[in-house]
């Protein structure tokens, strides 16, 4: 029943079967990530995430405390 | 304030400063070594001084005294603040802190005292082992309950670093250190592997030890220093999908080409050096992506000190992981192994990727952390100054010895006899050796300048939080 098994324990099929998977699996990511427009623009509104948390510290010059270099 | 008391920062805090602590001491420990190698007198004939002893001691307290301190701290810091929740369980978060901080000491201790497993980054005896295992086990749960507690639908692409780092290292550690210990109160074990399959099992933690501690992580901090330090968004979000995807699936694969022309069979030794040949794209992949994210801002670099280290950071990257794939090629390891070259390209990664990414993040967190802004900002550029002339001497001084070294190794005269003699190599390195602790003293001199700057402006946002409230209080009571 799992003689089918075997073929995978002779290297000469086992690498080329791993290179079929592995090389069909990263067509697939890249297929996912770049084939469709509405996906593409999605994983890009991603990269906004790190500043959706804005900073406690103030970013405005009036309120920047200034390091001692500039305090001088 | 109100963000300070919605996450946890003591823990980012406790961590940070270890974190420069730690490089402090393991960079001292460093630079002691190398004059050691120029000047052998060095060891005093004290068995605790000696080369094999500090050794060890150099690379834990960098590695992992230094870069890990770093890298809880940011990883604590970022899966917080890209999640939008509070990290999970205070109580674990110390022990996780107290445990590391334990696991580091008391392996510089027992390496001192000639207790090691002799298993290179992996010196650790096995009681220390378990520690490890129970505070990693800790970390991750840590940090798989915050995402799963996340605000966010999505999980920013610098927590998949994060999360493939700590479940890679675990496994790592894991089969790396299976022992069979004397007894119960010996430190001594014996590995559960022998002869060739120990070889590939220390390498294949070796190298995946830089692969997912030293490069994945640092790739998380990269991924959100990178645009909250320059102000804009990662060049490309789809980008770093497949950055993250190629490299986690190849790294894995590249150990063996530590040991090309030994008894491991040339097969793997050929798949390792394929794999390390098809790393250079998902690593110039990131590189890129992290240098882009500056494009249309590049003035940047002529007003902030932390955007000149962050992508001085990048540039070695890169340029590491070109020598790395270079050097994993059977012909040019035949002359690169067993040389200082490879010393040099650990340091260029180490020093120039690692460290500088760590030095530019810490700056971006400690001045948020404090609610304060750093004391000197030409103190930042005095740092970045000195850290990358000391990076240019040590690399520079130890292709000269590493080269000139492969070459004589393998040098015939006109016979067919060795030109050489071991002696001979010795002689040549003595120089090279010397530029390269100069090198080094540069790089530790920086580190030292950053220390004071830090602690000068917790001091001084400690004063400020002081007298604030000294003024409430003084309001409070006149009303």
């Amino acid at each position: 029943m799992w003689d089918w098994l075997q073929w995978f324990t002779h290297m000469g099929n086992s690498k080329v079967a791993a290179l079929g998977i592995f090389f069909a699996l990263f067509v697939g990511i890249l297929f996912y990530v770049f084939g469709q427009k509405q996906r593409s623009e999605r994983l890009e509104s991603y990269k906004y995430m790190p500043f959706e948390d804005d900073d406690t510290l103030p970013t405005n010059d009036s309120e920047h405390k200034g390091t001692q270099d500039e305090r001088d | 304030m109100a963000a300070i008391e919605q996450y946890n920062y003591d823990i980012v805090r406790k961590f940070s400063i270890m974190a420069l602590i730690w490089g402090a001491l393991g960079m001292s420990a460093g630079l002691y070594i190398a004059l050691e190698l120029a000047f052998p007198l060095m060891n005093f004939d004290i068995p605790e001084l000696t080369f094999g002893r500090l050794r060890p001691v150099h690379t834990t307290l960098v590695i992992f005294g230094f870069g890990g301190s770093a890298l809880f701290a940011t990883s604590y810091y970022i899966v917080q603040r890209t999640c939008q929740a509070r990290l999970f369980s205070k109580s674990l978060a110390n022990f996780t802190f107290w445990g590391w901080q334990s696991i580091v000491v008391l392996g510089a201790i027992s390496y001192v005292l000639g207790y090691s497993q002799g298993r290179e980054y992996a010196e650790f005896a096995w009681p220390l082992d378990l520690l490890i295992t129970v505070v990693w086990i800790a970390y991750l749960v840590i940090y798989v309950q915050t995402v799963r507690h996340r605000s966010q639908p999505h999980i920013y692409v610098a927590n998949w670093f994060f999360l493939a780092f700590i479940l890679a290292t675990a496994l790592l550690h894991v089969f790396n250190n299976l022992a069979v210990p004397v007894s119960m109160f010996s430190m001594t074990s014996y590995s559960a592997f022998s002869g060739v399959q120990d070889a590939m099992t220390q390498w294949w933690y070796g190298h995946n030890a830089v692969g997912f501690f030293l490069t994945a992580a640092f790739l998380g901090m990269m991924y959100y220093f990178v645009p909250k330090q320059a102000g804009r968004p990662v060049y490309s979000y789809r980008l770093s999908i497949i950055h993250f995807w190629a490299l986690v699936f190849l790294y894995m694969w590249a150990g063996a080409h530590h040991l090309h022309w030994t008894a491991l069979p040339d097969w793997t030794s050929t798949l390792a050096a394929t794999f390390s040949i098809m790393l250079l794209l998902p690593s110039w992949g990131g590189m890129i992506n992290g240098i882009m994210t500056l494009s249309g801002a590049w003035d940047k670099l002529r007003s902030d000190p932390i955007m000149l280290f962050l992508i001085t950071a990048l540039s070695f990257y890169g340029m590491s992981t070109f020598e790395g794939p270079l050097m994993a090629l059977k012909s040019v390891n035949a002359l690169s192994h067993y040389t200082d070259w490879t010393i040099g390209h650990v340091h260029s990664g180490a020093l120039g990727w690692v460290a500088m990414v760590t030095f530019g993040s810490m700056y971006h967190l400690i001045p948020r952390l404090y609610d304060t802004d750093m004391y000197s900002k030409k103190l930042m550029y005095v740092h970045f100054f000195l850290a990358s002339i000391g990076i240019v001497l040590y690399i520079t001084a130890l292709w000269v010895a590493g080269i000139g070294q492969g070459l004589m190794l393998r040098g015939f005269d006109e016979y067919g006899n060795l030109a050489y003699s071991f002696i001979e190599t010795v002689i040549f390195l003595k120089q090279p050796y010397i530029w390269r602790a100069i090198g080094g003293a540069f790089f530790l001199a920086g580190m030292l300048v950053m220390i004071y700057n830090v602690f000068v402006t917790i001091g001084r946002a400690k004063k400020e939080v002081e007298i604030l409230e000294a003024k409430i209080a003084a309001k409070l009571a006149s009303a």
